[in-house]
């Protein structure tokens, strides 16, 4: 009875989200959309992290490394084909490919911890580094300059499958990166209900209880960095439609640090808190760039201060504990589609972070 | 043959300077297990500290030598009070912590002093060798490294302060249960560490361009370094700089400086992946 609840509830929530990206076209301004396709590419970007970080376990310092990857590899063939049908697929297979060979690199090295974390942030430094040495002419892959410092402008954005010359207007590519978001969110969803995303958890919970079950935690760790680089090569190629524009700033440290201040703000081990905080962070870090007052830095360093030392668990878990103790459990669950994860998963998250 | 003395006079001073910007974080590391990512945002104090004081008319030696080290000291003080100490043992949750610490650390002074390069100008002169230029301070920061490497040893090797620390490092509830407040050590130290790297970012000072931004080119070094040199903090951390010091200057020698950049990096992910404890893992177990 409940199960059927639960599921009802979610499919509820489901259709409600659908008509919501449908329908804010002809809501809001057309700037705001345009912020709001931003948001849902960098949601996209926060759930990548969030899958391998609160359900692998797995910290990675670069996850910028597969977002600006999969940017430049959609704006180079963009650029080449004048099409973005093979584009967007471009940008999914080569951060996917890269992130498989270092993913072997790392796991089956067993590498952990803090040792994980220098190597992923040590190759996107790499990555930028190299990146931004490629001003001149003689960087070029087919028709595209990669332009170094500069990055590439003018970068084809997304057309209708096939039809080259049928560019997507920005209402088409709200509905385009709105539902990219949902997309990857019910994959991700689906994923964790099957066995094989219990065993990403269970690895995480315990490796060496999950080998004697006969599970190899070091492919199921690969296979999950691959399908989180996947992931973030999809919103890198998202991003990259929303300004045109591919530079190596894409590549940076403060990014790889603002994913990891949305997802601790938003909650680790959910699926629905990364979202809420990058859309939240952004919108702050945007309204506070539009005015004087105060300096970005300011703000996020003090928020992830805070978060960190008053509310570990994150927006999300907090809401949904507060939710269970104020309402009867089945009501809790229709508010938030991440009802799934127990309680005991979310506070348990911190022991699998590390 | 000149040309070899000024390539060998680089790599000195390249793993000079590298140590003794990694010399605070390692202490802290190595004795706390805390990764302290404000690690670079020190360095900028320091850097801060020593030209803002250097251009208010205090001797740049002072400022280099006294001012900087106190004041970041004071700073890593306070915030081990108010941050630090709540986050021992939860090693995840201290890198969150400090990377917001670096952030709030960046805004302040960009809020304070602007987002603008300052500098003062580099004490000491050069000299040449055949038709190639060096400065004295490449000597001077090399001659420091040593000084710096000879008093942590001292201090940790045979004094009274030394022993508890290292006692403390190895198994705190035993020390506590000796009479050691260990509360305390970790707070000592942490400190120590901070106006370490105070004292390398006034070093450092003179020779690079001082904005707010500017610990965010160090950190990420300095991380590598350390975790690539493991747990024993001097003999570790002052391997793991020769390396990388000596591979970033050979490669910018040969290469381009951005390709010397990558080619370190590529050397701290072979070696992680080779060494997996850092270098004094394998080869300076239980040196200090």
């Amino acid at each position: 009875m409940a199960v059927r609840f639960s599921l009802v509830a979610q499919a509820v929530v489901v259709v409600l989200a659908i008509v919501a990206i449908a329908v804010i076209p002809g809501v809001i301004e057309l700037f705001a959309m345009m912020q709001l396709t931003l948001f849902a590419a960098m949601a996209v970007l926060a759930l990548s992290l969030a899958f391998i970080w609160g359900f692998g376990g797995i910290l990675s310092f670069g996850q910028t490394a597969f977002f600006g990857l999969g940017g430049y590899a959609y704006a180079i063939s963009a650029v080449n084909f004048q099409d973005s049908t093979p584009s967007i697929l471009l940008a999914i297979i080569i951060p996917a490919l890269f992130a498989a060979i270092l993913g072997y690199f790392i796991f089956f090295g067993r590498i952990s911890d803090v040792y994980l974390g220098v190597i992923t942030l040590t190759v996107t430094l790499i990555l930028f580094n190299c990146v931004n040495s490629t001003s001149g002419d003689e960087y070029r892959i087919g028709k595209a300059l990669l332009g170094g410092f500069n990055g590439m402008p003018a970068v084809p954005t997304f057309n209708v499958p096939f039809y080259p010359d049928q560019v997507l207007s920005p209402e088409q590519s709200w509905w385009v990166t709105g539902g990219a978001l949902l997309g990857v969110f019910l994959l991700l969803r689906l994923l964790l209900a099957l066995p094989a995303g219990r065993i990403v958890v269970a690895v995480r919970e315990n490796e060496t209880r999950a080998s004697l079950l006969g599970y190899d935690p070091r492919k199921v760790k690969l296979l999950t960095f691959i399908l989180s680089g996947a992931i973030a090569g999809l919103a890198g190629a998202l991003y990259v439609n929303w300004g045109a524009f591919v530079g190596p700033t894409i590549f940076s440290l403060s990014l790889s640090a603002e994913i990891i201040i949305w997802i601790t703000v938003g909650g680790l081990g959910t699926l629905l808190g990364p979202v809420v905080g990058c859309v939240l962070i952004e919108y702050i870090v945007a309204y506070i760039g539009s005015q004087q007052a105060l300096n970005s830095n300011l703000v996020l360093g003090a928020v992830l201060v805070v978060f960190v030392l008053l509310l570990p668990k994150g927006l999300v878990p907090t809401a949904r504990d507060l939710l269970m103790r104020l309402v009867p459990a089945p009501k809790a669950k229709e508010r938030l589609a991440d009802g799934q994860v127990p309680p005991s998963a979310a506070a348990s998250h911190m022991a699998g972070a590390e | 043959m000149a040309i070899y003395l000024i390539v060998a006079l680089d790599v000195l001073n390249g793993i000079s300077s590298l140590f003794l910007l990694c010399l605070g974080l390692a202490i802290i590391f190595g004795m706390m297990k805390i990764i302290n990512l404000a690690h670079g945002e020190f360095i900028m104090l320091g850097a801060y500290a020593t030209v803002i004081s250097a251009n208010a008319g205090v001797n740049i030696w002072i400022a280099m030598l006294i001012v900087a080290p106190l004041f970041v000291g004071l700073v890593g003080l306070i915030i081990e009070r108010c941050l630090i100490r709540f986050l021992y043992g939860r090693l995840v949750d201290s890198m969150l912590a400090t990377w917001g610490l670096s952030l709030l650390i960046i805004g302040i002074i960009t809020t304070i002093y602007g987002n603008t390069q300052q500098g003062v100008p580099t004490p000491l002169g050069g000299f040449s060798i055949g038709s190639y230029q060096s400065s004295y301070y490449t000597l001077f920061l090399a001659g420091m490294a040593i000084a710096m490497m000879a008093l942590v040893y001292g201090v940790m090797r045979y004094t009274r302060w030394g022993l508890i620390a290292r006692a403390t490092m190895q198994n705190p509830a035993m020390a506590a249960t000796l009479g050691v407040n260990p509360t305390r050590v970790y707070m000592s130290t942490f400190a120590i560490g901070a106006a370490i790297t105070g004292l390398a970012g006034g070093l450092v000072a003179p020779v690079s361009g001082i904005t707010p931004g500017m610990g965010g080119a160090y950190v990420a070094k300095a991380f590598m370094t350390v975790v690539g040199g493991g747990a024993a903090m001097l003999s570790g951390t002052m391997s793991a700089a020769s390396l990388f010091g000596a591979v970033n200057q050979v490669g910018a020698y040969f290469t381009t400086p951005v390709y010397g950049e990558v080619l370190v990096f590529m050397a701290a992910i072979v070696l992680i992946r080779l060494l997996p404890q850092g270098i004094s893992g394998r080869f300076f177990k239980g040196n200090l």
